[in-house]
């Protein structure tokens, strides 16, 4: 199991209390989200579809590759390595 | 004799001169043609194919013009003697052939060897612009680009302010503005396009006449529409760059959409509380083409896994780095210098005073930009909240 450290998206903040990056275990991405899931609960039904895919409005990164450009959830993690979710935001004008 | 004609005689015993038709001919090998004449000269008519470098400035510019002190160089004046003159300077300076054209641009023009009317600065623009004339990027050359172009914003918001703002300080000549608001005083903490006075009025409006006054020499076009998937193609036709600083998610798929229909590079930029985005998504790139938005996001959340309303919010500053570094990419696109931020998402969280770098990539099998796609058509999505910004 590696120490990986998951960056929150400010969106998503309110499951965290505010923390902006989690650190959790885990050998892939999808043990370190579950991880995730189990320190916060509900956070990841904005990242997860039902079928426990990645939603089509979010990309989950390790480090700077999108982890469906690798093995998607199946991607394994090194150590210290750096998730980020990455939700679609509109925000801008108004 | 006067000093000058000696010194001329003498120059002509060191100096190689060539005729313009020689020169012509060389020219076409591979010499560089180096015009020194002065400004108003060359605004006549210049030979094509020369670079216009004044001769007072010619020993600190020929290197950024000619790189290879290999090169052989033919200088131009308006009847031969100044090009004597600069022709030696150039050869101190370490340049191993340089010739000096008999009878100049004069005879050049007599002779029948062809000539083209520089697109040159007026007096005013030199002035205004003088800070972007002395980088060697983007000189007179760039700066004709930038008049030249047509870039359109939409949203005159929080990022569409500071970029419009900036873009006509640029001198970008034609400015398109996309938004059917008017000024409302809670703008004010961050649509720095805005004035208190103008509450209530088009936001169109008071952006031309900010930008204006600002700048009176460029033109604002303004539509005071939002976009749906029956006028967006007709908005987007003839514009060179787009700017995203749209508010919602469905503008935000149009105008993905659009630009990807019309082969427009889409400057985008996004801002939620402390958080900003910005790329360039640009399917159309004919070299190292970029992912569109609908490569990373094929589909907007729906209503229930939106961010909610209540929780929007955004600090006034932060829309500004975010347009500004949208204008950034926008110059360097038109002047065509740099990287761009193409399959590259820079993401700036503004409480840790961090940018952090994402690669995108290009979904081979996107629905709009993927391989062999076929246009689908634009989509009206449903607008269920309008969040921050």
């Amino acid at each position: 199991m590696a120490n990986v450290t998951i960056r929150i998206p400010t969106p998503l903040r309110s499951f965290t209390g505010g923390a902006d990056e989690i650190e959790v275990r885990g050998s892939t991405v999808e043990q370190a989200l579950t991880a995730l899931g189990e320190q916060h609960a509900g956070i990841l039904d904005y990242v997860l579809d039902e079928a426990g895919g990645v939603r089509r409005f979010v990309n989950v990164y390790l480090g700077d590759r999108n982890i469906a450009t690798l093995d998607g959830l199946g991607t394994s993690v090194e150590d210290s390595a750096v998730l980020s979710i990455v939700p679609a935001v509109a925000g801008g004008a108004e | 004799m006067s000093v000058k004609k000696r010194r001329l005689e003498e120059l002509r015993r060191t100096i190689e001169e060539v005729t313009p038709e020689d020169a012509w001919g060389l020219h076409k090998q591979g010499a560089a043609l180096i015009d020194v004449r002065e400004p108003d000269e060359v605004a006549g008519g210049i030979a094509v194919g020369a670079r216009h470098i004044v001769r007072g400035f010619l020993e600190l510019k020929i290197e950024d013009a000619v790189p290879d002190t290999g090169t052989p160089l033919l200088i131009m004046c308006a009847s031969g003697a100044r090009s004597l003159f600069a022709a030696e300077d150039l050869r101190n300076l370490g340049y191993d052939d340089v010739k000096s054209i008999v009878g100049g641009f004069g005879r050049w023009k007599d002779d029948g060897l062809p000539v083209e009317v520089p697109r040159v600065l007026n007096a005013e623009q030199r002035e205004r612009y003088g800070r972007h004339l002395s980088i060697p990027e983007i000189g007179e050359e760039g700066q004709i680009k930038l008049l030249d172009a047509r870039v359109l914003l939409v949203g005159a918001g929080g990022l569409g302010s500071p970029s419009a703002y900036y873009l006509a300080a640029a001198g970008v000549g034609t400015l398109g503005i996309v938004d059917d608001d008017v000024v409302d005083r809670s703008n004010l903490q961050r649509q720095i396009l805005h004035t208190d006075d103008r509450v209530g009025i088009s936001k169109v409006a008071s952006a031309r006449q900010t930008l204006q006054a600002l700048n009176p020499t460029i033109e604002v076009v303004g539509y005071e529409d939002r976009l749906d998937s029956k006028n967006v193609e007709r908005i987007f036709e003839g514009w060179d760059v787009v700017v995203d600083g749209a508010d919602n998610f469905p503008t935000r798929y149009l105008v993905n959409d659009a630009s990807v229909k019309l082969g427009l590079p889409n400057v985008h930029g996004s801002v939620y509380r402390f958080e900003g985005q910005v790329t360039v998504f640009w399917p159309g790139r004919a070299d190292h083409p970029g992912p569109c938005y609908r490569c990373l996001y094929p589909a907007p959340p729906p209503p229930e896994l939106a961010p909610s309303c209540a929780e929007a919010g955004v600090l006034g500053v932060l829309p500004g780095v975010v347009g500004l570094l949208q204008a950034v990419e926008v110059v360097k696109l038109l002047v065509g210098i740099g990287d761009p931020l193409v399959g590259r998402l820079l993401q700036y969280d503004a409480l840790r005073a961090r940018f952090i770098e994402l690669r995108l990539e290009r979904d081979p099998t996107c629905e709009y930009c993927g391989d062999g796609a076929v246009f689908p058509g634009y989509i009206d999505y449903e607008q269920f909240c309008r969040v921050a910004a």
